[in-house]
């Protein structure tokens, strides 16, 4: 009986071991669910394969007792649980119904465009009654118009408002608290300054539509009381805690020595903070604002309480806006799943996982970049 | 030139004010006190208006009579989903999160690509916008593994027990957004255990499993902590990610198991700024229900500070 080895001589440890690292697998394993199954319910869409032209072909009320329950369920537009609560009394009604629909609508010359192709979602389209091609998002109107342009651009406009209001203010307050402050100051400010990030987005969301709305309007005598403008700055309030704590931490990075070198050159703390500090931290600062773009545009409950909602293509900043994030939080409650406006939010949450991934990204592989070089390993 | 009259001296050089300095400095700090006056602002402001409102039977008794009167309706259904959900979601994220830290530091080598990507995958899940993490809960818990789980359970029946929103769906997706802050923390209170402590323990002729946790884990214990408690005072406010996992407008009745819907304190909030029929009456209602959430996220977030700080103090003597 010679001496084991490895797993042999402790099975327990060796499962053990294994189990830890089969766990530490967890993070890989959930970016990737959330790719497959974000990514699952928009398939059809992105491949063109959803039809949601309203008058489609009808099948006659007649041929009811040939269809199979599942082709009954889908052609009725019904999730499983609806069509289990119903009987063949109401079941035939809606058959009925859908005849009707496809009758009324047929005079419109709309009723039979697929608005959930490609085309549709990005390109502007001339609707009945419109005197000009327009990018519209009205997805419970008689046709269900689908273009997701107006939700992009508010998207953008209030996330750019925030970062205009936030970066400046959150880079110089790191300067301040990471190379000016006296040690004792830093120790409070700091912590003060990342309470912010603990109060809740729907708390900001609270104080946007009911105070800074108010403010906003008596200043500058807005006429919708809810806008761009006010949901961004209310962002605003949520991007500064994640770009000052990041661009803090890189400036702080930056090796003790380099500062006192500039100042045994005589150098005012100012001018070595500035010109010594701040481009060494660049890829750091860099990062902080990638990632300060990430969580602005990610943001859902600010903007879907602040910005007013409405579904127009504008760049004015006063303007009503939607977003890509309230426009999902808004409607998925309320969409039949499997039906194409259904598959057309996940089409945009696929949009927005991926902007987001790429930002992370990005400001990840910066951030190690600059790690490397502050560590002296390249 | 008179006797006594000195020659006028020019400096050699005279110090001129360092106006780039002064600039800098002063825009710094300006910037500074902006920012700490903005979260007075919304903190007083908070505090005023609601503070007053908040009474013993606000918080014990239910919305039954009506919703969005001030004079009647109370909170604590959602006090006590909120409450459920988190402490659930604690419970699913709390291991894995600590194993996965526990591989990163204790075996995975610093640098290689495995520890990067997984490095990776953890950062990247940090920043997934919650209203994603909303789809991924209604898409996966809900629709893909409850339906699956009614299937297997109650067979061809199809009665939706599991595949609906629920309690446990809304922790899930929960745990899955915390798991980066969990993680993070955790290995951050690894790493500041003395390497000393485990040769020591290694010397001892102690396993190296025996080494994680009988002398590891204990010593990180207080760090792990700081992470649970920052993943709660995370998950409890956030809204967007239970919306369609889990989160009801109105309920009568105390989620009794954990596929019941729940109310819930954020989501309360959100109701009662956008739905209510008149403004003015809700107004103290709001307030007061803000004021407690604030309060409850606050606190935690405190708390984890100073469990922090302490541990930084400690580790300080340590090494």
């Amino acid at each position: 009986m010679g001496l084991k080895r490895g797993h042999r001589a402790r099975p327990a440890e060796w499962l053990t071991e294994k189990l830890i690292f089969a766990v530490s697998l967890s993070a890989i394993l959930t970016i990737v669910l959330i790719f497959l199954f974000i990514g699952k319910e928009a398939l059809p869409v992105a491949l063109g394969r959803v039809n949601s032209a309203r008058a489609q072909e009808v099948i006659p009320v007649a041929q009811m007792e040939t269809m199979s329950p599942a082709e009954l369920q889908r052609y009725l537009e019904l999730t499983p649980e609806q069509y289990e609560q119903m009987d063949g009394e109401t079941l035939r009604t809606l058959m009925e119904l859908k005849v009707e629909i496809a009758g009324s609508v047929s005079d419109n010359k709309d009723a039979r465009v697929n608005t959930a192709s490609w085309r549709h979602l990005l390109l502007p389209h001339q609707w009945e009654g419109y005197s000009e091609p327009e990018y519209i998002w009205q997805p419970v109107s008689e046709i269900h118009k689908f273009n997701i342009v107006p939700l992009i651009v508010g998207s953008l406009k209030i996330t750019l408002v925030a970062l205009v209001f936030a970066v400046p203010l959150s880079l110089l307050a790191a300067i301040y608290v990471s190379q000016l402050a006296r040690p004792r100051l830093r120790e409070v400010v700091k912590p003060v300054i990342e309470l912010l990030a603990g109060i809740p987005s729907v708390v900001l969301g609270f104080f946007g539509l009911v105070v800074l709305a108010t403010v906003v309007q008596r200043l500058f005598g807005t006429e919708s009381r809810l806008n761009a403008f006010v949901a961004g700055i209310a962002l605003g309030f949520s991007v500064i805690p994640v770009v000052f704590s990041i661009a803090e931490d890189a400036l702080t990075s930056v090796p003790r020595n380099y500062v006192q070198a500039a100042l045994a050159l005589g150098a005012s703390q100012w001018r070595a903070a500035w010109q010594v500090v701040v481009p060494a931290a660049v890829p750091g600062l860099f990062a902080a604002v990638a990632l300060g773009f990430g969580r602005a545009i990610g943001e859902t409950m600010i903007v879907l309480m602040a910005s007013g909602n409405a579904s127009i293509l504008s760049w004015d900043l006063f303007d009503s806006a939607r977003t890509i994030t309230a426009t999902i939080a808004a409607e998925l409650g309320e969409v039949v799943i499997g039906s194409p406006h259904y598959r057309i939010l996940f089409l945009i949450g696929v949009l927005l996982f991926a902007v987001t991934f790429i930002t992370n990204l990005a400001a990840d592989v910066v951030m190690h970049r600059l790690k490397e070089r502050m560590e002296g390993r390249r | 030139m008179q006797a006594g009259e000195s020659i006028p001296v020019r400096p050699f050089r005279a110090a001129r004010f360092d106006w780039q300095s002064f600039f800098g400095r002063g825009a710094t700090g300006v910037a500074t006190l902006l920012i700490v006056a903005i979260l007075a602002v919304i903190l007083g402001n908070i505090i005023l208006h609601g503070a007053g409102s908040v009474s013993w039977r606000f918080v014990t008794t239910g919305t039954a009579a009506d919703m969005f009167d001030a004079g009647k309706a109370g909170i604590f259904p959602m006090i006590f989903g909120t409450t459920a959900r988190v402490l659930l979601m604690t419970i699913l994220v709390m291991p894995v999160g600590v194993l996965t830290a526990i591989y990163l530091t204790e075996y995975a080598r610093l640098h290689s690509p495995f520890t990067r990507l997984v490095r990776g995958a953890v950062n990247n899940l940090a920043g997934v916008p919650s209203i994603v993490f909303g789809l991924f809960g209604a898409g996966f818990f809900v629709q893909f593994l409850g339906q699956h789980m009614d299937a297997v359970i109650h067979g061809q029946q199809a009665a939706t027990v599991w595949g609906k929103p629920a309690l446990v769906w809304a922790s899930a997706t929960l745990a899955v957004m915390t798991l980066p802050v969990v993680i993070v923390a955790t290995e951050e209170a690894l790493r500041a255990i003395p390497q000393g402590l485990r040769e020591a323990s290694l010397a001892l002729g102690a396993t190296k499993l025996q080494t994680i946790f009988k002398v590891v884990f204990p010593q990180a214990l207080p760090g792990i902590m700081t992470g649970a408690i920052l993943a709660i005072s995370r998950a409890a406010g956030e809204v967007a990610p239970i919306l369609f996992t889990g989160a009801a407008y109105y309920m009568a009745d105390l989620p009794g198991s954990l596929h019941d819907q729940f109310m819930d304190l954020g989501y309360h909030v959100f109701i009662l700024s956008t739905q209510s029929p008149d403004v003015r009456r809700t107004e103290p209602l709001l307030y007061a229900t803000v004021f407690v959430l604030l309060v409850l996220t606050f606190s935690l977030n405190i708390a984890a500070i100073f469990v922090r700080a302490s541990i930084r103090r400690k580790m300080r003597m340590l090494h």
